[in-house]
């Protein structure tokens, strides 16, 4: 009798907390989609309809393609630069490992206006180098995405063991490229494809380091638009938002496989 | 001797490209603080810390990330709660954290414009309140760009990420523990006072304190919400960054940046202990 009062007092208190967090969570969601749709503004029509979008908004347009661009050249080279050095690390170096652990999850005290501060004479050379293009902001975010990517890679190789499946693709005379790329690589699928998404759904939302090395990306796109068209930025948002949720959804996907296959 | 430099080459390239752009800009920040426009070693920008202005936008950037640490440390927690006394792996418990990983992550210019929309000047709540309870949102100025706008928004991404860094917590509470309590006669209340309270403190301190970390990092959101003034040390730093420079003051940002850093190590670190004293009991 207790432990039935109990449960209901425990489903009353549930259902209270959630419906109330839930109004407040909600509610600027619903203000979004009410906000873009008022009178007979043709914002949503606009912004699925690429070449008027690229016609009317071009800032947003190049912000949109800039990002998508940032997105996927921070993932290729995060994947290429962590990788191999997270696998040979824990085949030959065993000693460095913490540090490159160390080194991977240091941007996390580091916040990114401060990174910003001293990027800024780096960015002077890479200007001088390779010119001022909105897609070099990929440097500074295979940084920013390193210690996400980093415990999800890591994580990856603690699953399996590394070791006694390198040493018998040695022991048949494969070269370490081989171990790296076809044994090792394959058997942390999961890990890297979620260390990827994490780093698009983490690319697409950067503003900071944008906005102050003068570069432009989607973020940057929204805050210039919301000066003169308020409609389309939140608009845009709402739209950035939804896209991110259903990323980060497909990653909890990729996870839950994992975790059933382990 | 040949064979381990041999094989530290394979992690060349990631440690060259760590050194260029992160350690590099960490020590041009670092470096920067303590030297003179002219160069040499000078404490002039550290001590220009304590102006008036600068000490105010420290204080207001502390103040904010406390009091939205300590709410959505509260709400967060509630929330979590709630979520760990429905099904385990059910479909609520799954949406809404999915849902919480979206919002902690994804904040910055889109949660601000979400604000405007929900109770800007022309917001949806705002006008609703006006038309229909006849209620004036902004009857005494408009807050919403203002320090009590950033605490509401700021809100918004705080809950979502406690409920992620505080669930695995409540998960490590086993139910046995609590019917050990009320099998030698303790009531909820002492339960939650002598069993789980103590045994949760650790975590929920620990998560507390990287609300902190989080709020106080924040910039994108505090820039496209507010465009005058620099209520806060990041706004500050971004004036340091695009104004035109005053003579002698070419560095005071990078004391600012400094002073945030210090800031963020030592909330860090603490989190970092509580964090190893939580895996103790609920690991």
């Amino acid at each position: 009798m207790a432990r039935l009062t109990f449960r209901r007092r425990q489903s009353v208190f549930r259902w209270v907390v959630l419906g109330l967090l839930g109004v407040f969570f909600v509610l600027p969601l619903v203000a979004m989609v009410e906000f873009t749709t008022r009178g007979d503004q043709k914002t949503w029509s606009t912004l699925v309809d690429w070449p008027q979008l690229s016609e009317t908004y071009p800032d947003l347009a190049d912000g949109i393609v800039m990002s998508l661009g940032q997105a996927a050249l921070t993932a290729v080279l995060m994947l290429v630069l962590l990788v191999p050095t997270a696998i040979w690390v824990r085949l030959r170096l065993p000693g460095l490992r913490r540090l490159v652990e160390f080194l991977c999850l240091l941007p996390l005290t580091i916040p990114a206006i401060v990174l910003v501060v001293g990027l800024a004479p780096v960015y002077a050379w890479v200007n001088y180098l390779i010119g001022g293009s909105s897609l070099t902001l990929t440097f500074a975010y295979t940084i920013l995405v390193l210690p996400y990517a980093y415990r999800s890679i890591d994580a990856g190789l603690s699953a399996i063991d590394v070791r006694t499946l390198a040493e018998a693709a040695r022991s048949l005379g494969a070269s370490w490229f081989t171990v790296i790329t076809r044994v090792v690589l394959p058997n942390i699928r999961s890990a890297v494809l979620s260390a990827a998404f994490l780093t698009v759904a983490l690319v697409l939302g950067e503003f900071t380091i944008a906005s102050l090395l003068n570069r432009t990306n989607l973020q940057v796109a929204i805050n210039l638009l919301g000066k003169s068209s308020a409609t389309m930025s939140v608009a845009v948002s709402l739209a950035a938002l939804l896209l991110a949720f259903v990323l980060l959804l497909l990653l909890s996907l990729v996870g839950d496989r994992r975790k059933k296959a382990s | 001797m040949l064979g381990i430099a041999k094989r530290a080459l394979g992690t060349v390239p990631f440690f060259a490209y760590v050194a260029i752009f992160l350690i590099t800009p960490t020590l041009v920040v670092v470096v920067g603080a303590f030297a003179g426009d002219e160069g040499g070693v000078t404490l002039a920008n550290v001590r220009a810390l304590g102006q008036g202005y600068i000490l105010d936008a420290f204080g207001r950037s502390i103040l904010l990330s406390a009091s939205t640490a300590l709410i959505g440390a509260v709400l967060g927690a509630l929330l979590a709660y709630a979520l760990v006394t429905a099904k385990p792996g059910g479909l609520l418990r799954r949406a809404v954290t999915a849902a919480c990983g979206v919002l902690a992550q994804f904040g910055g210019v889109t949660l601000a414009f979400a604000f405007i929309a929900t109770i800007g000047l022309s917001g949806f709540v705002t006008v609703f309140l006006r038309d229909a309870a006849g209620v004036d949102l902004y009857a005494g100025g408009v807050w919403l760009f203002e320090l009590p706008g950033l605490v509401l928004v700021y809100t918004y991404f705080q809950i979502p990420l406690m409920v992620i860094v505080f669930l695995p917590a409540l998960d490590g509470i086993r139910p046995q523990w609590r019917e050990a309590a009320e099998s030698l006669g303790g009531t909820t209340w002492v339960y939650w006072t002598k069993v789980a309270g103590p045994l949760l403190a650790p975590s929920f301190l620990g998560s507390t304190l990287l609300l902190f970390a989080n709020a106080f990092s924040a910039y994108a959101t505090a820039a496209a919400l507010v465009s005058q003034g620099s209520p806060i040390i990041p706004l500050q730093i971004r004036g340091a960054l695009t104004s035109e420079v005053v003579l002698g003051q070419a560095n005071v940002g990078k004391a600012m940046a400094l002073g945030m850093i210090v800031v963020v190590a030592v909330v860090m670190t603490l989190y970092a202990l509580l964090q190893r004293r939580t895996a103790r009991w609920l690991g």
